[in-house]
C-alpha cells in the first residue's frame, strides 16, 4: 500500500482508538503516510475523520494505540510537538488573520518559531516571497488577506504551512468552497508539493475530485477503517459505497400534488453580503433543496427565513400572510421551524435532559399559570422517543449521552411537536450514521406527505437528489437555476453546475 | 457512600461547611459556640445571603449582577427618605407601621426599576452583563449619594427595627425572610416555566434563540428579580443599621459573588442549585465569624475571600476537566 515499502513512513498510526464517554469515535485505525505521497481519507460526516486529525496533531490523546513520527512513538503528543515534526493542518476556515497582509500571514508561524521577540518585516517578507516562488504562486505580498477570494486564502494557508517547514499538510475539506477551475489549480499545486517531498492528507466527504493526485485511499465508517487501497482502484461510485456501506438509493420522492397551492412565498429577499433578490415558492407537501458551495449564502438564506438573520429587503409570506422578518419567535409562531446546521452549538442543550431539549421553546404550553407540569413534559418526550425510535434509556438522560443520529432526532422532535407548516433543515444528516440518515430522510418524506413544506439545505448532493422534488442552485448569493430532483439530474452534473 | 457525597457539588459543600464549623468550634470553643454568637450570626448573614441569591440567579444565565449593592442602597435610601419625610405626620399609634409598609413597597419598586434597567441594557442592547451592571451599580450608588449628600438617613420610625432585629417564634426575622426567599427561589427555578427557561438559556443562549425561546423576556425578568432581591437585602441592612446610606455593605459584593461560585453556580451559566448557595452562605458566615473572633483584620479577611474565590473556581474547573 505504501509507495516505497522500504522507506520509513513519515507518519504512522498504529491501531488508534479514541473514545468519548460511550461513543467510540475511532476504532483501531492504522494509517501510514510517506514523504511525497498524497492520501485520501474519505468518510461521511461523523465517521471519525476529524477525530483522526485531532489525534494526529496532538489536540486529542488516543484512548489506545499510538502515533509515530519517522518511526518514533510519540508518547505525549501536543500541537507544539506535532508542528515541530512538520505536521500542519489547513482547516476549512483556514484560520488566517484577516487584518494582516499575505506576507505577514505566511511568515507568522515561522517567525514565531525563530525565538526572537521582534518581527522583522523585511525578513518576513523575504521568507514569504521565497515560499511563493517555491510553489510557483503569484500573490500580492502586501494585500490584506480579508480582501482575497477564497481560493487565494487557501493558497496563503498552504504557503504558511510550507514556511513553517511542513512535511505533511493535512487539508480538511479543501474543495468545498472552490470552483472547478480553482480545484484544478489546487491539484497542480499539490503535484508540485509532492515532487518536493511534501506529503498531503486530504480529508473530505467528497473526494472524487482529488482522487487523481492521490496514491492511496483510506475510507472510514463509524470510526473504523472499512477500505484501503490504491487510488486507481476507486471511482466516485465505489468510494460512496465504501463510505455509506450501501449503494445510494435514489428513489424518487413521493409525487407532488400538482394542484397544491403555494404555502411559502419568498419575494425579492436581499441581505447585503449574503444573498440577493431571492424569490422562491414552496407548496404544501413539497421538499425543496438548496444546493450551493460553502459561502454561497445558503445558510444565511435559511436563517433569514426563520428570522435569525434580518434581510434588508423583501417579503416572506406563509399562506398569504406576511411574516415579520428578523424575529425567530414570530417565525416559529407562524409555523416555520428550523433545524440548524451545527447541532452541538445551535441545536442542543447538551447537559440538559432529552425531555427539556424536546420541550424547549414550548415550556409555557407545558405549564399552568407558570408552574410546570413535569409529568406532562416527560410523557410527551416518551411519546416522541418512541415515535422517532430514539435509542435512549429514558427522557431524563442528558442529550449529551446520545449518538449524533439520535441527537438529531431529538431536535426534529422539538420542531415536530410544534406542528409547523414549513420545516427548514440545514444539513439534516451532518454527523449522523448511515442508518439514522436513511431514517431521517424517511421522517422528512413522511412530513411532506402530511402536507408540510420542507426546505433542505445540504452540501450532500446525493441526499438532495434522493429527497427533493426540486433543487435550487445558489451561487454567490444568487439563485442561478432550478433542477428537478429524483432521477432528473446526476450528482456529477449537479456538482458541475454548483462549481462552474 | 462517601464517594457519592464527594462527587456532587452540594455534598462537597456540606462537608466543607461542617469542617469550617468544627474547626472554628475547636479554635474558639467558648466564644464561637456561645448562644450569643450563634444568634448574632443568624442576624448577620441574611442580608448578604440574599444578595448572593440575586447574583446566583444572574449567574445561572451566564451573566452577573454587580449592581446588587448599589441597588440595595438606592432602594433603602429612597425608603428611608420617604419615612423620615412622613414619620410622625401620620397618626398610627406612633410606631409608623403604615409608613413602613408604604416604604417597603416603594423600595421594592425602586429595586424592580433598577433591575429592569439592567435587564434592558443586557437583553435589549446586548451589553455584556459584567460591564453593564458594573456601570449601573456606580450609577445607583451615585444617585443615592446625590439624594443624601453622602450622609446617613436617620430618624426612622421604631417599627423599622423589627425587620432586622425582631424575632418571629424566636427565629430572627432576617433569617425567616432569607429562608422564605431561598425556598421560593429554589421552587421557582425548578418548577416554573420561567425557572427552566432561565437554566436552559444559561446552558446555551444560542440554542435558546434557535429554539425560538423568548430569551429577551427571560433575561429581563431575571435582572428584575435580582433588583427586587437587592431591595429586600437593602431593607434588612437599613433596619439593622437603623439608617440608610449610599455606601453601606460595600464589601458584600465580592462576598455575594464568592458565595454564588462557592455554592456551585457555574459562572458560565446553566448550572446551579439554591441548596448549594445556602450551604456556601453558612460556611462563609462560620468562617467570617470565626475569623472575627480570632481577631483577624478586615483587610486580611477580604484577601481571604479573594483567595477563596480563585481557589474554588480552579477546583471546580479541574474537577470538571477530569469528568469530561
Amino acid at each position: 500500500m505504501a509507495k516505497n515499502p522500504e522507506t520509513m513512513p513519515l507518519v504512522t498510526l498504529e491501531s488508534v482508538t479514541k473514545r468519548y464517554a460511550a461513543i467510540t469515535a475511532l476504532d483501531g485505525v492504522d494509517l501510514n503516510i510517506h514523504a511525497g505521497e498524497a492520501v485520501c481519507l474519505a468518510g461521511e460526516n461523523g465517521s471519525g475523520k476529524s477525530t483522526l486529525i485531532k489525534v494526529l496533531v496532538g489536540v486529542e490523546q488516543p484512548s489506545a494505540g499510538r502515533v509515530l513520527f519517522d518511526g518514533v512513538p510519540q508518547t505525549r503528543l501536543t500541537p507544539t510537538t506535532a508542528t515541530s515534526a512538520g505536521v500542519q493542518v489547513i482547516f476549512q476556515d483556514f484560520s488566517l488573520f484577516p487584518n494582516l497582509s499575505v506576507a505577514e500571514n505566511i511568515s507568522m508561524t515561522a517567525e514565531r518559531a525563530t525565538g526572537t521577540l521582534m518581527v522583522r518585516r523585511a525578513r518576513a517578507r523575504a521568507r514569504a516571497a521565497e515560499v511563493l516562488a517555491r510553489v510557483g504562486v503569484d500573490l500580492d505580498l502586501d494585500a490584506r488577506v480579508e480582501r482575497l477570494p477564497v481560493a487565494h486564502k487557501q493558497l496563503v494557508a498552504i504557503c504558511r504551512a510550507l514556511a513553517a517547514d511542513a512535511r505533511l499538510i493535512i487539508m480538511d475539506e479543501p474543495t468545498t468552497a472552490l470552483t472547478e477551475r480553482e480545484v484544478a489549480r489546487l491539484l497542480d499545486l499539490i503535484r508540485r508539493l509532492k515532487a518536493d517531498g511534501v506529503a498531503v492528507l486530504f480529508v473530505s466527504h467528497k473526494l472524487a475530485e482529488v482522487l487523481e493526485v492521490c496514491e492511496t485511499v483510506v475510507v472510514l465508517r463509524n470510526g473504523a477503517k472499512v477500505a484501503e487501497g490504491p487510488a486507481a482502484d476507486f471511482d466516485s461510485a465505489s468510494l460512496t459505497r465504501a463510505m455509506t456501506g450501501r449503494d445510494v438509493a435514489s428513489g424518487p420522492p413521493t409525487p407532488l400534488d400538482a394542484a397544491a397551492p403555494p404555502l411559502l412565498r419568498v419575494d425579492g429577499l436581499c441581505r447585503a453580503g449574503a444573498f440577493e433578490d431571492v424569490s422562491l415558492s414552496l407548496r404544501a407537501g413539497e421538499v425543496l433543496g438548496v444546493a450551493g458551495l460553502l459561502g454561497s449564502g445558503r445558510t444565511t438564506l435559511a436563517k433569514a427565513l426563520f428570522g435569525l438573520a434580518r434581510p434588508d429587503r423583501g417579503q416572506v409570506t406563509l399562506n398569504g400572510a406576511a411574516i415579520p422578518l428578523g424575529d425567530p419567535i414570530a417565525a416559529a409562531a407562524a409555523g416555520i421551524g428550523y433545524v440548524p446546521e451545527d447541532r452541538l452549538t445551535e441545536g442542543l442543550f447538551l447537559e440538559q435532559s432529552i425531555a427539556h431539549n424536546i420541550a424547549v421553546g414550548r415550556f409555557d404550553a407545558h405549564s399552568h399559570s407558570g408552574v410546570l407540569n413535569l409529568k406532562n413534559l416527560w410523557e410527551e418526550a416518551t411519546v416522541w422517543l418512541k415515535r422517532l425510535s430514539v435509542k435512549a434509556p429514558d427522557p431524563t438522560a442528558p442529550v449529551r449521552s446520545l449518538s449524533g443520529g439520535n441527537q438529531q432526532r431529538v431536535v426534529l422532535a422539538r420542531w415536530m411537536a410544534r406542528k409547523p407548516r414549513v420545516l427548514i433543515l440545514n444539513g439534516p444528516s451532518v454527523g449522523v450514521d448511515v442508518g439514522s440518515k436513511a431514517e431521517i430522510h424517511g421522517i422528512m418524506a413522511d412530513l411532506a406527505a402530511k402536507g408540510l413544506g420542507v426546505i433542505v439545505i445540504s452540501d450532500d448532493l446525493p441526499e438532495l437528489l434522493a429527497t427533493c422534488h426540486r433543487i435550487l442552485v445558489m451561487k454567490d448569493g444568487i439563485i442561478t437555476e432550478e433542477v428537478s430532483g429524483g432521477a432528473g439530474v446526476t450528482e456529477s452534473e449537479l456538482s458541475h453546475r454548483l462549481a462552474s | 457512600m462517601m464517594g457519592r457525597i464527594l462527587q456532587s457539588t452540594e455534598g462537597r459543600l456540606a462537608i466543607i461547611t461542617l469542617v469550617v464549623f468544627i474547626t472554628m468550634s475547636i479554635l474558639a470553643p467558648e466564644r464561637f459556640l456561645s448562644p450569643a454568637n450563634l444568634t448574632s450570626m443568624a442576624f448577620q448573614f441574611p442580608e448578604f445571603a440574599i444578595l448572593a441569591l440575586a447574583v446566583a440567579v444572574a449567574m445561572l444565565t451566564g451573566g452577573i449582577d454587580l449592581s446588587v449593592v448599589g441597588a440595595a442602597n438606592l432602594s433603602a435610601v429612597v425608603a428611608a427618605l420617604f419615612m423620615s419625610q412622613f414619620a410622625g405626620t401620620v397618626a398610627d399609634g406612633g410606631t409608623g407601621t403604615g409608613i413602613l409598609l408604604a416604604a417597603i413597597a416603594l423600595s421594592l419598586a425602586v429595586g424592580l426599576v433598577t433591575g429592569l434597567f439592567n435587564g434592558i441594557l443586557v437583553a435589549t442592547f446586548g451589553l455584556p452583563p459584567i460591564l453593564a451592571t458594573l456601570g449601573t451599580g456606580l450609577i445607583y450608588t451615585g444617585l443615592a449619594i446625590a439624594m443624601t449628600g453622602g450622609s446617613a438617613v436617620m430618624g426612622l420610625p421604631p417599627a423599622v427595627a423589627w425587620v432586622g432585629n425582631g424575632t418571629l417564634l424566636d427565629i430572627p426575622v432576617p433569617l425567616v425572610i432569607f429562608s422564605a426567599l431561598a425556598i421560593a427561589l429554589g421552587w421557582v427555578l425548578k418548577r416554573t416555566a420561567f425557572g427552566l427557561k432561565t437554566r436552559m438559556f444559561g446552558a446555551n443562549p444560542l440554542a435558546a434563540r434557535y429554539a425560538a425561546m423568548d430569551t429577551g423576556r427571560v433575561l429581563l425578568k431575571v435582572y428584575a428579580l435580582c433588583g427586587v432581591l437587592s431591595a429586600i437585602a437593602g431593607l434588612i441592612v437599613m433596619s439593622r443599621a437603623n439608617s440608610a446610606k449610599a455606601d453601606y455593605g460595600s464589601s458584600y459584593l465580592l462576598l455575594a459573588v464568592l458565595i454564588a461560585v462557592l455554592g456551585g453556580v457555574n459562572p458560565y451559566g446553566g448550572y446551579g442549585r439554591i441548596v448549594g448557595v445556602v450551604l456556601a452562605v453558612l460556611s462563609m458566615q462560620f468562617l467570617s465569624s470565626g475569623l472575627n473572633l480570632l481577631q483577624v483584620t478586615n483587610f486580611a479577611r477580604e484577601m481571604i475571600w479573594g483567595v477563596l474565590l480563585i481557589g474554588v473556581m480552579l477546583i471546580n474547573l479541574l474537577t470538571f476537566r477530569r469528568k469530561s
